[in-house]
């Protein structure tokens, strides 16, 4: 079921560079939040037609937290809201990560992700329950979330410009570090993802990919945001998934990025 | 206070419908919305066979509107007619099928295909911007408008809506050539082609390079349109183009169009539909309008 509900924001700050971290209050939308759902946050600027799809980094059943980048207009509008500030959304949407419901499975499990892919993994990180490995990337050392995802199991650093952690990639991180595991999910820019899939291919590692693409309606009724797919997709029958309905996650195996 | 209108000979409880492409087959909506409330559901286009659209990035944000080339996706009318009918038959409002094709034969083969299903009305569409055969090439002409609604007419159970491009030098010739082909209705507008660049990337910002431009953007030209096909036709006008308010749909309704297509607002209002159908009676009543056919094209 998803909700169409103007919310309410009960705070919000800048945690880094151009990164916002959003508590939202909901009716309904954070209780039936599962890790790599995203909602659509729509702006109030009547100039700016199409929602922007944000994935959900946390919530608490009651609250919702989402940390985004601002990247154009809509999001900047976003970043002004403070406490009480109504918010229209919609959610949640997308399949979200395949775990079990009791975060058990006991397989190990490596949580990727790079930039602003990093948020849904910390939702994700409380959930599961097994062993588990979190391989994140950020450009440089002006990070976000890695003291809060460290609570929740070992946390491994990769940066782009070397200053911190691992000089290089996340899948360089995971080389490095010897890092191993059962299962990866993951969630970050088109060419990362392409990597943890070659890396899981090479590996013989189960991979899930949480992917992004432009989207109008969020909800699998437009078509404008599908990825092509191995398998025949539900809809038109044409190997063209989803994203928003079908995915966002993904078997690495099923989609070609 | 009556707001049922009749198109040709089909009788909606409201003006108000969904326009093609925005709103599926209404399953994903039907969340949101009560698609009993809705005049009709007009779904997606759909060809013969399936169509995989055009490649990523199919959408962009403009002021005041979007850019689309999807491209016609859809799963061929033999999928459609097996899952897409029976859910929206389950739904009190009419069903109005947009058909899509590269060639006559793939209209005519669909129209044939969707004689005997439980559809009260087809919609034409004879003016997508973004496939390269077919759609549009079909409604650029007044002879190509005439010549397919004629053949269309001649193979259809149902009565036939040509969705009208307004990417014409004069949109009065293609609503008579339609007129004149034997259409029971015409709809209007489809989208404008448009086109954004993306400076960053410094290229095109949807993959097709132009696209279909939709929204409040685009609404003065569309009730323009309206306005000038409504006068030069007997037959009934399906008005659309940035309709998200009872408003808007009240100008297109004034302007001549007898119903009204809600589409691109879905994506930014999925409840835009019943907002419109809301705000008419509103309207109605405040004006002390008992039927909503006396405002059909009033405005002279």
């Amino acid at each position: 079921m998803k909700f169409d509900e103007t919310a309410i924001v009960e705070s919000q700050r800048q945690i880094s560079d151009g990164i916002y971290d959003m508590w939202i209050m909901t009716a309904n939308i954070a209780e039936k939040s599962f890790p790599g759902q995203f909602i659509s946050v729509y702006t109030n600027d009547a100039s700016r037609l199409l929602p922007r799809p944000i994935s959900i980094c946390e919530t608490d059943g009651r609250r919702l937290r989402i940390v985004y980048r601002v990247v154009g207009g809509g999001t900047a509008e976003f970043s002004g809201y403070k406490a009480g500030d109504k918010i229209h959304i919609l959610g949640p949407l997308g399949n979200g990560f395949p775990i079990d419901r009791s975060g058990a499975s006991g397989r190990k499990a490596i949580l990727i992700g790079g930039g602003i892919g990093i948020p849904p993994m910390l939702e994700l990180a409380k959930r599961i329950q097994d062993d588990k490995e979190i391989v994140v990337g950020y450009r440089n050392s002006d990070t976000f979330l890695d003291r809060e995802l460290k609570l929740y199991g070992n946390l491994t650093i990769a940066t782009d410009d070397g200053s911190l952690g691992t000089h290089g990639t996340v899948i360089d991180a995971v080389s490095a570090n010897k890092i191993s595991g059962d299962v990866i999910y993951a969630c970050g820019p088109t060419p990362m993802l392409r990597a943890v899939k070659q890396y899981a291919l090479d590996n013989g590692i189960e991979a899930w990919l949480s992917l992004e693409e432009r989207m109008a309606c969020g909800i699998g009724a437009c078509l404008a945001c599908v990825c092509r797919s191995t398998d025949k997709d539900s809809h038109s029958m044409v190997h063209n998934k989803r994203v928003c309905k079908d995915g966002p996650v993904f078997n690495a195996a099923e989609v070609e990025l | 206070m009556n707001t049922r209108i009749n198109l040709a000979g089909v009788e909606l409880k409201n003006p108000v419908m969904t326009a093609s492409g925005t709103f599926g087959s209404g399953m994903e909506y039907a969340d949101f919305v009560d698609l009993n409330k809705l005049g009709a559901v007009v779904t997606k286009g759909v060809a013969n066979v399936p169509w995989p659209g055009n490649p990523t990035p199919r959408i962009a944000e403009v002021y005041g509107g979007m850019i689309n080339a999807v491209g016609l996706q859809n799963p061929g009318i033999d999928v459609f007619a097996g899952r897409d009918i029976p859910f929206l038959k389950k739904y009190d409002t009419k069903i109005i099928v947009n058909v899509c094709g590269k060639s006559e034969r793939d209209y005519i083969e669909v129209v044939e295909r969707l004689a005997d299903e439980p559809v009260d009305l087809l919609e034409i569409n004879i003016s997508c911007p973004n496939v390269k055969e077919g759609g549009i090439a079909f409604g650029q002409s007044a002879a190509n408008v005439e010549h397919i609604t004629r053949a269309v007419k001649k193979a259809a159970k149902q009565p036939v809506i040509m969705k009208l491009s307004p990417n014409v030098t004069d949109i009065t010739e293609m609503a008579k050539a339609a007129e004149a082909g034997g259409a029971d209705v015409i709809s209007l507008i489809n989208t404008l082609t448009g086109m954004k660049i993306d400076i960053n990337r410094q290229t095109f910002a949807v993959a097709n390079k132009t696209g279909g431009l939709s929204g409040p953007a685009i609404k003065p030209v569309a009730v323009r349109m309206v306005y000038q096909a409504a006068n030069a036709v007997k037959i009934p006008v399906i008005g659309m183009g940035g309709i998200s308010t009872a408003e808007d749909a009240l100008e297109f309704i004034l302007a001549g169009a007898t119903a009204v297509s809600v589409g691109t607002a879905n994506f930014y209002n999925p409840r835009a539909t019943l907002d419109v159908i809301e705000g008419i009676e509103r309207y109605m009543r405040d004006k002390g309008v008992e039927d909503i056919n006396d405002l059909i094209g009033i405005v002279k």
